[in-house]
């Protein structure tokens, strides 16, 4: 734990102070300017209204109805040949599509199978190590209003199967 | 490909629903994830206004030519098509060191600054531009080598060692990185030949 959790407690206070201390030495009006720079902060969540939703209404009809469920069941027999545990499956399809729903599937993960257990180090690893693909195009993409994003969601998904993968990977053997 | 999987989910989803009886828990499955939307939203606000309060001090006080100065000769290799001193860089700059430190609520409010300001450097205002590409592969491969959303669930449900998957955390975040950025490079020159 030690160093690390010390780390992570500090970063963004230190680096906040940090940021306020040196404007304050250089002759910046930090007040000000915070105020100058905060005042976009709402208009851009604004702006990502729509597209948050299309996104949203989206993967929560796909959930609801059972068709996510579904894809998994077909996909699970061939992937445990591989070696890949079926528990892990649906964490590695809902990670780039939600990261609330990732999120809620480690948790549950962690509950069931342990936070200390292989399921569990995969779990984590893969929450770490990959990220909601689906969310950032969607958001990054749609608060400058760019319609087609190219090759770029292939390539965000590409990631997250290398990530998947080499959690997978890593954590079999590193644990055992 | 937005285009054809939100059709794909939509159309998919009601249909399945449709053939397995549950077509009645459709109205309330559209209506909770439209407002789901509308809240990750609003969730965002308070974050949003706070980081780029601290980036626009960032900004002004001379910090941001520090930071660029340093990771330079990274940013050149990933991003060719944007000058060295363009804004878009600084932002694109913090918006990763961000991401290391695992402050997922401050690296959203700088990229999403990274990418109006990549939009300035954008032909076609409609359509991603190669540097915007490479920027989400970044991203979406996920820089964390702290992850602290994770620690914190694993203190959460007991774990005995919380911070045991930091180090193949660190390993799975390098190999997708590597693919990212390889992907993306490949995929660059393919669709410059079109």
């Amino acid at each position: 734990m030690g160093v690390i959790s010390i780390v992570s407690q500090w970063a963004i206070p230190m680096m906040v102070l940090f940021v306020v201390v040196y404007s304050y030495i250089k002759g910046v009006d930090v007040f000000d300017t915070f105020v100058e720079g905060a005042k976009e902060g709402f208009q851009t969540a604004i702006k990502l209204i729509p597209f948050l939703v299309a996104m949203l209404v989206a993967i929560g009809v796909f959930r609801q109805s059972g068709a996510f469920d579904i894809l998994i069941g077909l996909l699970q027999p061939a992937l445990n040949l591989v070696g890949i545990p079926g528990e892990i499956l649906p964490l590695g399809f809902m990670r780039p599509i939600s990261g609330s729903g990732a999120l809620a599937m480690t948790t549950e993960t962690l509950q069931t199978h342990g936070p200390d257990s292989m399921l569990g180090y995969m779990a984590s690893t893969i929450q770490g190590s990959t990220d909601t693909t689906f969310y950032i195009l969607t958001v990054y993409f749609g608060s400058v209003g760019i319609r087609r994003v190219r090759y770029s969601m292939s390539v965000g998904l590409i990631a997250d199967l290398a990530g998947f993968l080499a959690a997978i990977f890593v954590c079999s053997i590193f644990f055992n | 490909m937005v285009n054809k999987l939100w059709f794909f989910f939509i159309v998919v989803g009601i249909l399945v629903a449709g053939v397995r009886g549950q077509i009645g828990e459709m109205t309330t499955a559209l209506l909770d994830s439209a407002d789901k939307g509308v809240s990750v939203a609003f969730g965002l606000v308070s974050i949003l206004t706070f980081w780029l309060g601290i980036m626009k001090l960032i900004e002004k006080s001379g910090l941001l030519k520090v930071i660029v100065r340093v990771m330079r000769p990274v940013a050149k290799f990933l991003f060719p098509d944007v000058p060295a001193d363009h804004p878009a860089m600084s932002s694109i700059l913090m918006n990763m060191s961000a991401n290391f430190l695992g402050m997922g609520s401050a690296a959203t409010p700088l990229g999403l600054k990274a990418m109006e300001q990549l939009q300035t450097l954008n032909k076609d205002k409609k359509t991603a531009s190669d540097a915007m590409c490479t920027f989400l592969a970044l991203n979406t491969s996920s820089l964390t080598l702290i992850p602290t959303t994770v620690i914190a669930l694993r203190v959460a449900t007991g774990s005995t060692n919380p911070t045991a998957t930091v180090a193949t955390t660190i390993m799975a975040t390098f190999c997708s990185t590597i693919v990212a950025i390889s992907v993306d490079k490949f995929c660059r020159k393919i669709y410059r030949g079109r």
